[in-house]
């Protein structure tokens, strides 16, 4: 029996459920004895020069080492897009000018943590204050410029150069425009970032906690001035990443200059305030949707105009809007698409990825944009959504956004999730609600989305060995952290083995073991990494079975793997002699190193519907149910898989309902810690509703696409839309996330207030 | 200061400086590492240990106040120190697929063994609000509610099949009522 499509428990676990997972902050590698610990000093106004630091006061505290300023450094700014205007760069101590609360400006080296955070009080840095941009729309009238030199905030512009066309409407019976939010999120993966370096020679190595130990050490050498080959970065394992732990930090390359400087190791853990302005932040888009059709529900046109705020330093968050104009048109088969995006630089956290990346931004303005024609038009939002989806003959389906949707049966999938709903049965219950004037209102929301998974780097490296020991090394691109790569690429390379999960072990995230790789992001892994170590293992079975033809004297075309014996045996001749792949190895290395290129991103799809009730006098939601059909093809292993679309789920429901990264007009964030920060807990989610649906992809050999980010891009608007929904009959017909209780007894109250 | 506590059953000692936390106690002094540091507000519950049997969150605690008591972490649950996890938690989270990065996994664990200690007919809503004080940003929760709900001895898809058709509030995001759902009912 094929052990792909099998609920199996993860081989990670034993250790994670008993002396537990090894994070950087946990190693006990011996170079590292000895090693100093850093605590930087950040800084606590948003926009400011220097005028002055003064370390000695920190210098002479106990325990303390060294404290370095920007003034020590022979490392220049780096540019960390490289897409971004030229001028952006930041400095791996700001010595001049900062940018954003968080930024470092001094580092304190010392033997104890705790004497380092004493010292670090110590540092007297005199700021003299700038005037501040926080909202990204003023940002870009340029009144105050974060970079002078660059002579604008804008940091990149997509379809910018030209007026939009103002005709492109005419002809429509209906248009709906209306001003959206895609709010500032914190990934908060509960580990926060943390480095330990220490220097051999004139090489480092780098233990760093992060989603791509190949492209983190390409950076810090870059930054360093380092050949790649003297950097070698391990990643330990990661709790969470989020995204936000793709690409190196500046505070990673510190660490390892730091190291140098002071013929040392160094350690360095963030706490999780330092971590909340620190690390990169997701989404903070704001949009413009612009819908336009026929009466009858018949979308003819769309149009979507993006300002990105990238941060005070462009990093990742340059390149969402691209993610975003790609997906603008979601599932729906749109005559004419129009779409622009602009990136402008803030006095706030640098903006990247996170989960989902640009297209969770798309889905909800392309879902909004339908609700409101829908509601315009007086037609049922699901109804509407039908009508307008790409039908299942038209694949591969070139959108208006610029790429090729591979398969898909979108319609379907509105289907399953309403009818998995009882769709019916709660419009009946909301009209029974409305009608007998409930304090506890129901909405309904539904959502149909479309994402790219693997948009980036289609190809990956895996190695497949067997030992003369029966045991086997799986060496892969991919950097697992919480996806479970150890478990399911051991059933990849098991299937066509015969060999047991317990003797497969799966290698990743180590630069001298594994040179080349992508790692683990957009939803990347199975189809790349995974396909990779499919096709090694076959390759092997290859290798071993013209190993064999000799050894049994039979064709290499008549041979097959014996999977309940790990052998090469002669198909259809019971009793033959046979070798296994363990003899074969101790004749000769057995081992494929091979490279899987998809060539092609994926687009897996689907359709959520969330029911809610609003306590019309507090504001509160609840979410009752959440029904969800996410189609990624076939599922390898649907334990894991249904782990994936839990986590994002509730991902997305926490920015429908929850989080937001909020500063003041000063720049000073007000939710800088997890007190302040609205992670939800188990309390506030209720168990999830997974239906299953099956399209296959034919870009690869298994019909696998990435389930990783689908949860939160479908949750996210049928939570938003259902909260709107329930208070349609005020006449509300939108409401910008998150939907706080605050947030939406305002809204309450402002529609009772004009009806009134 | 010198203080003197047991950890797992093995008395421990060390001469510490008053502000240690017990966090920092565990992992620096003692060496356990599985207890790990999420935030430094006390929300976040990834370091969730027992003092005296009783769940409490060791990045608040000074190791101090922990002198002369007895800690146990999940290093020192059964099975743990031949790495299999066979206490009836570690085992229901593993066959449940209750944890992902695991970071959040050793506090959530712990938070569990204390909240089964307390309540012998545990159910979903029961569980959700005992384990509000743990923070997981990988599961959404399903599949750890899910193990202790194993662990408690219960049928896991019947306990999600009743509270998804009870008419129970759950905490509204951002608007916790600050007690428990009993109580409100009540």
């Amino acid at each position: 029996m094929s052990i792909l499509g099998t609920r199996v428990v993860r081989t990670e676990d034993p250790v994670f459920l008993t002396r537990g997972a090894t994070y950087t902050d946990d190693l006990t590698d011996e170079r590292l004895t000895g090693a100093l610990h850093l605590t930087l000093v950040r800084s606590p106004v948003a926009h400011a020069t220097i005028a002055s630091i003064d370390t000695s006061e920190a210098l002479a505290a106990p325990g303390v080492v060294a404290v370095v300023t920007g003034a020590d450094l022979d490392i220049d700014p780096a540019l960390l897009f490289p897409g971004a205007n030229k001028a952006m760069t930041r400095p791996f101590l700001a010595s001049e000018r900062v940018r954003f609360v968080g930024e470092p400006v001094a580092a304190v080296l010392s033997e104890e943590l705790y004497q380092g955070e004493d010292a670090a009080d110590l540092v007297d840095v005199d700021y003299d204050p700038l005037p501040v941009v926080i909202d990204p729309l003023a940002s870009a009238n340029d009144e105050t410029l974060l970079f002078p030199e660059a002579g604008t905030n804008t940091a990149a512009a997509y379809n910018h150069d030209e007026e939009p066309d103002a005709g492109f409407f005419d002809g429509c019976e209906v248009v709906v425009t209306r001003d959206l939010v895609n709010q500032r999120l914190a990934a908060a993966p509960l580990e926060t970032r943390a480095a330990s370096a220490f220097w051999e020679g004139d090489r480092v190595t780098l233990y760093i906690s992060n989603q791509n130990a190949q492209g983190g050490r390409d950076e810090i050498a870059g930054w360093l001035g380092l050949d790649k080959d003297k950097v070698h970065v391990i990643l330990p394992d990661v709790g969470g990443g989020f995204g936000a732990k793709i690409g190196s930090d500046p505070e990673f390359g510190l660490v390892a200059w730091l190291s140098r400087r002071q013929g040392r190791p160094v350690r360095w853990n963030e706490s999780r305030s330092e971590n909340m302005t620190g690390m990169v932040q997701g989404r903070a888009q704001r949009q413009t949707v612009t819908i336009g059709g026929t009466r009858e529900g018949k979308v003819t046109h769309y149009r979507l105009d993006v300002v990105q705020d990238a941060g005070a330093y462009p990093r990742l968050g340059t390149f969402l809007p691209m993610f975003t104009r790609m997906m603008a048109p979601g599932t729906y088969d749109i005559e004419n698409v129009d779409s622009r995006a602009r990136v402008v630089v803030t006095n706030t956290t640098s903006i990247a990825a996170y989960r989902g990346a640009g297209r969770p931004e798309a889905t909800a303005a392309i879902e909004r944009a339908m609700d409101l024609f829908a509601a315009e038009i007086g037609k049922d939002p699901a109804e509407v959504r039908k009508l307008n989806v790409v039908s299942p003959d038209k694949f591969p389906f070139t959108t208006k956004g610029g790429v090729e949707y591979d398969s898909g049966e979108y319609a379907k999938a509105i289907d399953l999730a309403l009818s998995e709903s009882g769709y019916a049965e709660l419009r009946a219950e909301q009209k029974a609600r409305r009608e007998r004037g409930d304090v506890r209102q129901m909405g309904i929301g539904v959502s149909s989305y479309v994402e790219i998974t693997g948009g980036g780097a289609f190809a990956e490296d895996a190695s497949v060995e067997v030992h003369a020991d029966g045991s086997v090394t799986v060496l892969t691109g991919t950097s697992p952290h919480g996806q479970g790569h150890a478990t399911a690429w051991a059933m990849l390379a098991s299937e066509h083995l015969g060999i047991g999960l317990d003797k497969i072990t799966v290698k990743h995230g180590d630069t001298d073991l594994i040179p080349s790789g992508g790692g683990t992001m957009g939803s990347r892994s199975l189809q790349t990494g995974g396909i990779a170590v499919h096709q090694a293992a076959g390759e092997l079975v290859d290798l071993a079975k013209q190993r064999a033809a000799d050894l049994l004297e039979a064709s290499v075309d008549d041979l097959e793997v014996d999977t309940d014996n790990a052998s090469i045996t002669v198909r259809g001749v019971p009793g033959s002699k046979s070798v296994t792949f363990a003899d074969l190895a101790a004749a000769e290395q057995l081992k494929v190193d091979t490279t899987w290129d998809g060539k092609k991103p994926t687009f897996p799809f689907g359709a959520h519907v969330c029911v809610v009730e609003v306590d019309t006098e507090s504001g509160k939601v609840t979410v009752e149910k959440i029904i969800a059909v996410d189609d990624a093809g076939p599922i390898l292993n649907p334990l894991l898989c249904e782990g994936q679309r839990h986590g994002g789920i509730a991902q997305g429901i926490a920015q429908a309902l929850l989080e937001e990264v909020v500063y003041d007009e000063e720049g000073q964030p007000l939710t800088g810690t997890f007190a302040d920060y609205g992670i939800p807990s188990a309390a506030e989610l209720p168990s999830f509703d997974l239906v299953e649906m099956t399209t296959p992809t034919p870009i690869n050999p298994m019909g696998y696409k990435g389930i990783g980010e689908a949860g939160t891009i479908g949750s996210t608007p049928a939570t938003q839309s259902a909260v709107i929904d329930a208070l349609s009959h005020l006449g509300i017909r939108h409401i910008d996330m998150p939907l706080t209780p605050l947030r939406v007894w305002e809204a309450i109250n402002a529609a009772s207030e004009a009806s009134s | 200061m010198k203080v003197q506590i047991s950890v797992n059953g093995e008395d421990t000692s060390a001469d510490v400086e008053p502000r240690l936390l017990l966090a920092h106690y565990l992992r620096e002094q003692v060496g356990l590492k599985a207890t790990n540091i999420g935030c430094d507000t006390t929300s976040c519950g990834a370091c969730t240990v027992l003092l005296d049997g009783e769940a409490v969150k060791s990045c608040t605690l000074l190791a101090v106040q922990a002198e002369g008591q007895s800690v146990t972490t999940m290093e020192g649950l059964e099975g743990a120190s031949d790495g299999t996890p066979t206490h009836p938690v570690t085992a229901a989270f593993h066959a449940e697929h209750g944890l992902q990065c695991g970071f959040c996994t050793p506090g959530m664990v712990m938070s569990a063994v204390s909240l089964i200690s307390h309540d012998d007919d545990l159910d979903e809503r029961k569980v959700r609000e005992g384990l509000e004080g743990n923070l997981c940003r990988c599961t959404g929760y399903h599949n750890i509610v899910r193990a202790v709900l194993v662990a408690a001895g219960k049928d896991p898809d019947a306990e999600q099949k009743a509270e998804a058709e009870s008419d129970a509030l759950r905490t509204a995001p951002g608007f916790s009522r600050g007690e428990s759902a009993e109580e409100a009912q009540a």
